[in-house]
Protein backbone atom coordinates (compact mmCIF):
# COMPACT_ATOMS: atom_id res chain seq x y z
CA UNK A 1 0.00 0.00 0.00
CA UNK A 2 1.25 3.55 -1.41
CA UNK A 3 0.10 5.09 1.97
CA UNK A 4 1.44 2.77 4.43
CA UNK A 5 4.91 2.86 2.79
CA UNK A 6 5.16 7.12 1.69
CA UNK A 7 3.68 7.57 5.62
CA UNK A 8 6.36 5.50 6.94
CA UNK A 9 9.22 7.29 6.02
CA UNK A 10 8.21 10.37 8.52
CA UNK A 11 8.35 9.90 11.71
CA UNK A 12 5.65 7.74 13.86
CA UNK A 13 2.91 9.45 15.85
CA UNK A 14 2.25 6.72 17.90
CA UNK A 15 5.50 4.64 18.92
CA UNK A 16 5.61 1.41 21.14
CA UNK A 17 8.44 0.47 22.40
CA UNK A 18 8.97 -3.01 24.31
CA UNK A 19 6.10 -2.18 26.11
CA UNK A 20 4.68 -4.60 28.76
CA UNK A 21 1.69 -3.98 31.31
CA UNK A 22 0.90 -6.53 34.17
CA UNK A 23 -1.83 -5.98 36.69
CA UNK A 24 -1.36 -7.48 39.75
CA UNK A 25 0.98 -10.08 38.53
CA UNK A 26 -0.73 -10.78 35.43
CA UNK A 27 0.71 -10.25 32.27
CA UNK A 28 -1.52 -8.16 30.12
CA UNK A 29 0.82 -7.04 27.24
CA UNK A 30 4.52 -8.69 26.83
CA UNK A 31 6.77 -6.82 25.01
CA UNK A 32 4.84 -5.04 22.78
CA UNK A 33 6.42 -2.58 19.81
CA UNK A 34 4.97 -1.43 16.99
CA UNK A 35 4.51 2.35 15.22
CA UNK A 36 1.60 4.03 13.98
CA UNK A 37 2.30 6.76 11.17
CA UNK A 38 0.23 9.75 10.26
CA UNK A 39 -3.18 9.11 8.50
CA UNK A 40 -3.08 5.49 8.47
CA UNK A 41 -5.55 3.34 10.60
CA UNK A 42 -4.01 0.34 12.81
CA UNK A 43 -6.67 -1.96 13.62
CA UNK A 44 -5.49 -4.03 16.85
CA UNK A 45 -7.51 -7.55 16.27
CA UNK A 46 -7.71 -10.27 18.57
CA UNK A 47 -9.51 -12.04 20.69
CA UNK A 48 -11.46 -11.40 23.91
CA UNK A 49 -8.94 -10.44 26.21
CA UNK A 50 -5.79 -10.71 23.78
CA UNK A 51 -4.45 -7.41 24.91
CA UNK A 52 -5.79 -4.95 22.42
CA UNK A 53 -8.12 -2.78 24.67
CA UNK A 54 -4.92 -2.35 26.72
CA UNK A 55 -2.40 -1.57 24.48
CA UNK A 56 -5.63 1.58 23.26
CA UNK A 57 -5.82 3.04 27.01
CA UNK A 58 -1.84 2.73 26.96
CA UNK A 59 -1.65 5.67 24.21
CA UNK A 60 -3.89 8.18 25.83
CA UNK A 61 -2.36 6.95 29.69
CA UNK A 62 -5.35 5.54 30.96
CA UNK A 63 -2.61 2.63 31.69
CA UNK A 64 0.46 3.67 32.48
CA UNK A 65 3.20 0.80 30.96
CA UNK A 66 4.61 -1.16 33.79
CA UNK A 67 7.71 -1.47 31.62
CA UNK A 68 8.95 0.48 28.02
CA UNK A 69 7.70 2.98 26.60
CA UNK A 70 4.43 4.35 24.74
CA UNK A 71 5.78 7.64 22.58
CA UNK A 72 3.20 9.98 21.38
CA UNK A 73 3.60 12.92 19.24
CA UNK A 74 7.57 11.93 20.05
CA UNK A 75 7.12 12.17 23.49
CA UNK A 76 6.79 9.67 26.37
CA UNK A 77 3.23 9.59 27.62
CA UNK A 78 4.50 9.38 31.19
CA UNK A 79 6.13 12.39 30.25
CA UNK A 80 3.50 14.75 28.85
CA UNK A 81 0.83 16.34 31.38
CA UNK A 82 -1.99 13.42 31.00
CA UNK A 83 -4.82 15.76 30.50
CA UNK A 84 -3.60 17.77 27.80
CA UNK A 85 -2.40 14.20 25.69
CA UNK A 86 -6.11 13.07 26.04
CA UNK A 87 -7.73 16.16 24.69
CA UNK A 88 -5.74 16.02 21.67
CA UNK A 89 -6.50 12.27 20.83
CA UNK A 90 -10.43 11.44 20.49
CA UNK A 91 -11.89 8.26 21.95
CA UNK A 92 -14.28 6.73 20.64
CA UNK A 93 -15.94 3.32 22.62
CA UNK A 94 -18.90 1.34 22.51
CA UNK A 95 -22.72 3.16 22.91
CA UNK A 96 -22.57 3.46 26.46
CA UNK A 97 -19.98 5.75 26.74
CA UNK A 98 -22.36 9.15 25.68
CA UNK A 99 -23.07 11.00 28.86
CA UNK A 100 -26.59 10.24 29.77
CA UNK A 101 -27.35 13.50 31.26
CA UNK A 102 -26.17 15.71 28.31
CA UNK A 103 -28.38 16.53 25.11
CA UNK A 104 -26.58 15.28 21.70
CA UNK A 105 -25.35 18.40 21.09
CA UNK A 106 -23.42 18.88 25.07
CA UNK A 107 -22.39 15.51 24.48
CA UNK A 108 -20.61 16.72 21.36
CA UNK A 109 -19.62 19.77 22.68
CA UNK A 110 -17.83 18.16 26.01
CA UNK A 111 -14.23 18.70 25.17
CA UNK A 112 -14.26 22.29 23.22
CA UNK A 113 -16.35 23.22 26.55
CA UNK A 114 -13.50 21.78 28.71
CA UNK A 115 -11.19 24.21 26.56
CA UNK A 116 -13.63 26.68 26.78
CA UNK A 117 -14.03 27.66 23.75
CA UNK A 118 -16.76 30.81 23.19
CA UNK A 119 -20.29 29.71 22.76
CA UNK A 120 -20.84 30.44 19.08
CA UNK A 121 -17.55 29.02 18.05
CA UNK A 122 -19.03 25.56 20.20
CA UNK A 123 -22.84 25.86 18.79
CA UNK A 124 -21.10 26.14 15.01
CA UNK A 125 -18.49 23.13 15.55
CA UNK A 126 -21.47 20.95 16.69
CA UNK A 127 -23.75 22.05 13.39
CA UNK A 128 -20.40 21.36 11.59
CA UNK A 129 -19.60 17.72 13.16
CA UNK A 130 -23.61 16.47 13.05
CA UNK A 131 -23.81 17.65 9.53
CA UNK A 132 -20.42 15.43 9.15
CA UNK A 133 -21.50 12.20 10.79
CA UNK A 134 -24.68 12.93 9.22
CA UNK A 135 -26.82 13.26 11.96
CA UNK A 136 -30.30 15.93 11.36
CA UNK A 137 -30.43 18.61 13.04
CA UNK A 138 -33.09 18.19 14.90
CA UNK A 139 -31.64 15.44 16.76
CA UNK A 140 -29.29 18.23 18.72
CA UNK A 141 -31.59 18.56 21.60
CA UNK A 142 -32.02 15.10 22.16
CA UNK A 143 -30.76 12.53 24.78
CA UNK A 144 -29.06 9.66 24.24
CA UNK A 145 -31.58 7.41 25.49
CA UNK A 146 -33.68 8.69 22.40
CA UNK A 147 -31.69 7.75 20.14
CA UNK A 148 -30.32 4.31 17.93
CA UNK A 149 -27.60 2.29 18.52
CA UNK A 150 -26.56 4.04 15.20
CA UNK A 151 -27.01 7.57 16.11
CA UNK A 152 -25.56 6.98 19.46
CA UNK A 153 -22.27 5.56 17.49
CA UNK A 154 -22.35 9.06 15.59
CA UNK A 155 -23.08 10.82 18.23
CA UNK A 156 -19.96 9.34 19.62
CA UNK A 157 -17.29 10.26 16.39
CA UNK A 158 -18.93 13.44 16.72
CA UNK A 159 -18.02 13.81 20.27
CA UNK A 160 -14.31 12.55 19.78
CA UNK A 161 -13.34 15.04 16.57
CA UNK A 162 -15.09 17.95 18.41
CA UNK A 163 -11.51 19.21 18.96
CA UNK A 164 -9.90 18.53 15.90
CA UNK A 165 -7.76 15.86 17.29
CA UNK A 166 -4.97 14.16 15.12
CA UNK A 167 -5.42 11.16 16.53
CA UNK A 168 -8.27 9.15 17.22
CA UNK A 169 -9.03 6.25 19.35
CA UNK A 170 -12.11 3.98 18.91
CA UNK A 171 -12.69 0.63 21.01
CA UNK A 172 -15.10 -1.46 19.14
CA UNK A 173 -17.08 1.74 17.70
CA UNK A 174 -18.98 -0.38 15.44
CA UNK A 175 -19.64 -3.92 18.06
CA UNK A 176 -23.10 -3.03 19.30
CA UNK A 177 -24.63 -2.19 16.45
CA UNK A 178 -26.67 -4.45 13.93
CA UNK A 179 -25.40 -6.00 10.62
CA UNK A 180 -26.79 -3.58 8.83
CA UNK A 181 -26.14 -0.26 10.59
CA UNK A 182 -22.57 -1.19 10.99
CA UNK A 183 -21.70 -1.88 7.58
CA UNK A 184 -23.10 1.74 6.87
CA UNK A 185 -20.83 3.26 9.10
CA UNK A 186 -17.71 1.47 8.20
CA UNK A 187 -18.63 2.74 5.08
CA UNK A 188 -19.08 5.85 6.37
CA UNK A 189 -15.70 6.19 8.10
CA UNK A 190 -14.05 5.19 5.30
CA UNK A 191 -15.23 7.96 3.21
CA UNK A 192 -14.43 10.31 6.09
CA UNK A 193 -11.10 8.79 6.96
CA UNK A 194 -10.48 9.59 2.90
CA UNK A 195 -11.08 13.61 3.56
CA UNK A 196 -10.18 13.69 7.06
CA UNK A 197 -6.94 11.47 7.47
CA UNK A 198 -6.90 10.87 11.18
CA UNK A 199 -4.05 8.61 12.76
CA UNK A 200 -6.00 6.21 13.88
CA UNK A 201 -6.08 3.15 16.06
CA UNK A 202 -8.93 1.05 16.08
CA UNK A 203 -9.92 -2.44 18.56
CA UNK A 204 -12.00 -4.43 17.00
CA UNK A 205 -12.10 -8.82 17.34
CA UNK A 206 -14.16 -9.03 13.88
CA UNK A 207 -11.79 -9.73 11.10
CA UNK A 208 -13.98 -8.88 8.19
CA UNK A 209 -13.95 -4.98 9.81
CA UNK A 210 -10.23 -5.00 10.58
CA UNK A 211 -9.70 -5.93 6.68
CA UNK A 212 -12.26 -3.44 5.14
CA UNK A 213 -11.20 -0.43 7.36
CA UNK A 214 -7.57 -1.11 8.48
CA UNK A 215 -4.35 0.42 6.29
CA UNK A 216 -2.86 -2.63 8.39
CA UNK A 217 -3.27 -4.84 10.85
CA UNK A 218 -2.01 -5.60 14.57
CA UNK A 219 -2.81 -9.10 15.46
CA UNK A 220 -2.64 -9.87 19.08
CA UNK A 221 -2.78 -13.11 21.26
CA UNK A 222 -2.52 -13.48 24.98
CA UNK A 223 -1.11 -10.35 25.18
CA UNK A 224 1.46 -10.85 22.34
CA UNK A 225 1.83 -8.76 19.45
CA UNK A 226 2.05 -11.41 16.30
CA UNK A 227 2.61 -9.03 13.99
CA UNK A 228 1.63 -6.50 11.62
CA UNK A 229 0.27 -7.16 8.45
CA UNK A 230 -1.15 -5.20 5.28
CA UNK A 231 -4.69 -6.68 4.43
CA UNK A 232 -2.77 -8.45 1.79
CA UNK A 233 -0.22 -9.47 3.80
CA UNK A 234 -2.72 -10.62 6.24
CA UNK A 235 -5.11 -12.63 3.98
CA UNK A 236 -2.09 -14.37 2.39
CA UNK A 237 -0.41 -15.26 6.17
CA UNK A 238 1.20 -18.70 6.01
CA UNK A 239 1.73 -18.06 9.86
CA UNK A 240 -0.25 -20.93 11.67
CA UNK A 241 -1.81 -18.24 14.33
CA UNK A 242 -2.85 -15.69 11.23
CA UNK A 243 -4.40 -18.78 9.21
CA UNK A 244 -6.16 -19.92 12.54
CA UNK A 245 -7.88 -16.30 12.79
CA UNK A 246 -8.87 -16.96 8.89
CA UNK A 247 -10.05 -20.28 9.12
CA UNK A 248 -13.39 -19.66 9.75
CA UNK A 249 -13.90 -17.28 8.05
CA UNK A 250 -12.92 -19.57 5.13
CA UNK A 251 -14.92 -22.41 6.15
CA UNK A 252 -18.05 -20.26 5.81
CA UNK A 253 -17.00 -19.11 2.49
CA UNK A 254 -17.35 -15.70 3.24
CA UNK A 255 -15.98 -13.18 0.69
CA UNK A 256 -13.07 -11.57 2.95
CA UNK B 1 -60.73 19.01 68.60
CA UNK B 2 -61.20 21.16 65.78
CA UNK B 3 -61.77 23.94 68.82
CA UNK B 4 -59.01 23.02 70.39
CA UNK B 5 -56.85 23.45 67.64
CA UNK B 6 -58.22 26.69 66.98
CA UNK B 7 -58.12 28.25 70.34
CA UNK B 8 -54.47 27.51 70.58
CA UNK B 9 -53.23 28.03 67.03
CA UNK B 10 -50.69 31.09 68.20
CA UNK B 11 -48.59 28.28 70.21
CA UNK B 12 -49.48 25.49 67.77
CA UNK B 13 -47.66 27.48 64.73
CA UNK B 14 -45.06 28.94 66.42
CA UNK B 15 -43.92 25.71 67.69
CA UNK B 16 -44.51 24.29 64.33
CA UNK B 17 -42.02 26.99 63.27
CA UNK B 18 -39.28 26.12 65.77
CA UNK B 19 -39.59 22.38 64.44
CA UNK B 20 -38.90 23.84 60.84
CA UNK B 21 -35.89 25.62 62.54
CA UNK B 22 -34.74 22.99 64.37
CA UNK B 23 -34.98 20.47 61.24
CA UNK B 24 -33.93 22.78 58.52
CA UNK B 25 -30.60 24.02 60.22
CA UNK B 26 -29.86 20.55 61.44
CA UNK B 27 -30.69 19.22 57.44
CA UNK B 28 -28.82 21.97 55.79
CA UNK B 29 -25.82 21.43 58.33
CA UNK B 30 -25.78 17.50 57.51
CA UNK B 31 -25.80 18.14 53.64
CA UNK B 32 -22.82 20.24 53.93
CA UNK B 33 -21.30 17.81 56.11
CA UNK B 34 -22.45 14.92 54.46
CA UNK B 35 -22.02 15.14 50.63
CA UNK B 36 -18.65 16.00 50.65
CA UNK B 37 -17.97 12.60 52.91
CA UNK B 38 -19.85 10.37 50.61
CA UNK B 39 -17.31 11.77 48.18
CA UNK B 40 -14.65 11.41 50.09
CA UNK B 41 -16.03 8.16 50.86
CA UNK B 42 -15.94 7.25 47.08
CA UNK B 43 -12.76 7.74 45.92
CA UNK B 44 -10.92 6.16 48.91
CA UNK B 45 -11.33 2.89 49.79
CA UNK B 46 -9.45 3.15 52.90
CA UNK B 47 -12.18 5.39 54.43
CA UNK B 48 -15.24 3.30 53.60
CA UNK B 49 -15.39 0.95 56.54
CA UNK B 50 -14.38 3.73 59.31
CA UNK B 51 -17.03 6.36 58.01
CA UNK B 52 -19.39 4.67 56.76
CA UNK B 53 -19.20 2.54 60.13
CA UNK B 54 -19.03 5.44 62.25
CA UNK B 55 -21.96 6.76 60.70
CA UNK B 56 -24.16 3.56 60.95
CA UNK B 57 -23.05 3.47 64.95
CA UNK B 58 -24.26 7.11 65.32
CA UNK B 59 -27.75 6.13 63.87
CA UNK B 60 -28.03 2.54 66.19
CA UNK B 61 -28.10 4.56 69.59
CA UNK B 62 -31.88 5.64 70.22
CA UNK B 63 -32.66 9.11 69.83
CA UNK B 64 -33.58 9.86 73.26
CA UNK B 65 -30.03 8.09 74.64
CA UNK B 66 -28.39 10.64 72.31
CA UNK B 67 -29.91 13.56 73.81
CA UNK B 68 -29.09 12.17 77.09
CA UNK B 69 -24.86 11.64 76.09
CA UNK B 70 -24.56 14.84 74.53
CA UNK B 71 -26.37 16.90 77.45
CA UNK B 72 -23.48 16.94 79.74
CA UNK B 73 -20.81 18.42 76.02
CA UNK B 74 -19.28 21.62 77.58
CA UNK B 75 -20.73 23.86 74.47
CA UNK B 76 -23.34 21.71 73.47
CA UNK B 77 -25.42 21.68 77.01
CA UNK B 78 -25.15 25.07 76.99
CA UNK B 79 -27.91 25.82 74.69
CA UNK B 80 -30.68 22.95 74.29
CA UNK B 81 -31.25 23.97 70.53
CA UNK B 82 -27.62 23.90 69.66
CA UNK B 83 -27.37 20.01 71.00
CA UNK B 84 -30.86 19.16 69.56
CA UNK B 85 -29.38 20.26 65.97
CA UNK B 86 -26.05 18.44 66.75
CA UNK B 87 -28.34 15.23 67.20
CA UNK B 88 -30.47 15.99 64.41
CA UNK B 89 -27.26 16.26 62.11
CA UNK B 90 -25.46 13.14 63.50
CA UNK B 91 -28.75 10.93 62.68
CA UNK B 92 -29.20 12.38 59.37
CA UNK B 93 -25.14 11.51 58.59
CA UNK B 94 -25.74 7.30 57.07
CA UNK B 95 -28.56 8.28 54.94
CA UNK B 96 -26.41 11.28 53.34
CA UNK B 97 -23.46 9.74 53.07
CA UNK B 98 -24.17 6.43 52.03
CA UNK B 99 -26.74 7.34 48.99
CA UNK B 100 -24.00 10.23 48.24
CA UNK B 101 -21.28 6.81 47.92
CA UNK B 102 -24.03 4.34 46.43
CA UNK B 103 -24.97 7.11 43.65
CA UNK B 104 -21.74 7.75 42.96
CA UNK B 105 -20.43 4.63 42.66
CA UNK B 106 -23.76 3.24 40.54
CA UNK B 107 -22.65 5.12 37.28
CA UNK B 108 -21.84 3.00 34.80
CA UNK B 109 -18.04 2.81 34.55
CA UNK B 110 -17.81 3.18 30.88
CA UNK B 111 -19.30 6.79 31.08
CA UNK B 112 -16.78 7.65 33.95
CA UNK B 113 -13.85 5.87 31.63
CA UNK B 114 -15.20 8.23 28.72
CA UNK B 115 -15.30 11.09 30.75
CA UNK B 116 -11.66 10.74 31.98
CA UNK B 117 -10.49 9.46 28.47
CA UNK B 118 -11.51 12.58 26.84
CA UNK B 119 -9.46 14.38 28.97
CA UNK B 120 -11.26 15.69 32.40
CA UNK B 121 -9.78 16.73 35.63
CA UNK B 122 -10.98 14.75 38.43
CA UNK B 123 -13.10 18.08 39.36
CA UNK B 124 -14.45 18.41 36.38
CA UNK B 125 -15.47 14.30 36.39
CA UNK B 126 -17.24 15.24 39.77
CA UNK B 127 -19.21 18.59 39.07
CA UNK B 128 -20.23 17.61 35.33
CA UNK B 129 -20.25 13.75 35.44
CA UNK B 130 -20.82 12.10 38.96
CA UNK B 131 -22.38 14.67 40.74
CA UNK B 132 -25.34 15.54 38.50
CA UNK B 133 -25.80 11.29 37.56
CA UNK B 134 -25.91 10.91 41.31
CA UNK B 135 -28.26 13.20 42.20
CA UNK B 136 -31.22 11.17 42.33
CA UNK B 137 -29.67 9.00 44.75
CA UNK B 138 -28.81 11.67 46.52
CA UNK B 139 -31.82 13.28 47.31
CA UNK B 140 -33.27 10.12 47.48
CA UNK B 141 -31.10 10.04 50.91
CA UNK B 142 -31.56 13.52 52.11
CA UNK B 143 -35.59 12.99 51.73
CA UNK B 144 -35.00 9.77 54.28
CA UNK B 145 -33.06 11.80 56.57
CA UNK B 146 -35.51 14.71 56.61
CA UNK B 147 -38.90 12.69 57.70
CA UNK B 148 -36.62 11.07 59.91
CA UNK B 149 -35.61 14.27 61.02
CA UNK B 150 -39.26 15.46 61.48
CA UNK B 151 -39.81 12.64 64.14
CA UNK B 152 -36.64 12.62 65.56
CA UNK B 153 -37.15 16.66 66.26
CA UNK B 154 -39.97 15.51 68.42
CA UNK B 155 -37.92 14.05 71.20
CA UNK B 156 -35.52 16.76 71.21
CA UNK B 157 -38.56 18.55 73.51
CA UNK B 158 -36.88 16.61 76.21
CA UNK B 159 -33.80 18.04 76.60
CA UNK B 160 -36.01 21.83 76.11
CA UNK B 161 -35.06 22.50 72.15
CA UNK B 162 -38.82 23.12 72.43
CA UNK B 163 -40.76 21.97 68.79
CA UNK B 164 -43.76 20.52 68.13
CA UNK B 165 -42.61 17.78 70.91
CA UNK B 166 -43.41 19.96 73.72
CA UNK B 167 -46.79 19.52 72.68
CA UNK B 168 -46.39 16.04 72.69
CA UNK B 169 -44.53 15.76 75.99
CA UNK B 170 -47.17 17.95 78.01
CA UNK B 171 -50.02 15.82 76.78
CA UNK B 172 -48.25 12.62 77.51
CA UNK B 173 -47.64 14.19 81.15
CA UNK B 174 -51.02 15.32 81.61
CA UNK B 175 -52.35 12.73 79.90
CA UNK B 176 -54.30 15.16 77.54
CA UNK B 177 -55.17 13.41 73.75
CA UNK B 178 -55.94 16.73 72.71
CA UNK B 179 -52.74 18.27 73.30
CA UNK B 180 -50.70 15.13 72.23
CA UNK B 181 -52.63 15.62 68.97
CA UNK B 182 -51.99 18.81 68.68
CA UNK B 183 -48.14 17.89 68.39
CA UNK B 184 -48.16 15.07 66.69
CA UNK B 185 -50.59 15.98 63.93
CA UNK B 186 -48.74 18.92 62.73
CA UNK B 187 -45.50 16.61 63.13
CA UNK B 188 -46.96 14.15 60.69
CA UNK B 189 -47.98 16.35 57.92
CA UNK B 190 -44.77 18.41 58.15
CA UNK B 191 -42.99 15.00 57.47
CA UNK B 192 -45.08 14.51 54.46
CA UNK B 193 -45.17 17.66 52.81
CA UNK B 194 -40.85 16.98 53.24
CA UNK B 195 -41.72 13.86 51.65
CA UNK B 196 -43.59 15.14 48.49
CA UNK B 197 -41.29 17.91 47.85
CA UNK B 198 -38.13 16.28 48.10
CA UNK B 199 -39.56 13.42 46.27
CA UNK B 200 -40.66 15.26 43.38
CA UNK B 201 -37.62 16.97 43.23
CA UNK B 202 -35.55 13.69 43.35
CA UNK B 203 -37.58 12.81 40.15
CA UNK B 204 -36.76 15.72 38.39
CA UNK B 205 -33.26 15.05 38.61
CA UNK B 206 -33.60 11.44 37.52
CA UNK B 207 -31.55 10.80 34.33
CA UNK B 208 -33.48 8.33 31.89
CA UNK B 209 -31.42 5.03 31.22
CA UNK B 210 -30.35 4.37 27.68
Amino acid sequence: MSRTEESSKSSPVIEFRGVGYQLANQTLLHDISFSVFAGETLVLLGRSGAGKTTALKLINRLLAPTYGEVHVGGRSTTSWDSILLRRSIGWVIQESGLFPHYSVESNIAVVPKLERWADDRVTARVSELMQLVGLEASLRTRYPHQLSGGQRQRVGVARALAADPRILLMDEPFGALDPITRTELQKEFLNLQRSLRKTVVMVTHDLHEALVLGSRIALFDSGKLIGVFTSQEFANSQDPRVREYLSPFREAALPI
Amino acid sequence: MLDFFIKNRGQIASLTLEHVWLVGIAMTIAVIVGVPLGILVSRNAWLRKPILGATNILQTIPSLALFGFLLPAPWLGARADRLAIVALVLYALLPIVRNTYTGIMAIDPAVKEAAVGMGMTDGELLTLVELPLSAPFMLAGIRIATVTAVGVATIAAAVGAGGLGELIFRGVAMVNDQLILAGAIPAALLAIAADVVLGALENRMRVPKS
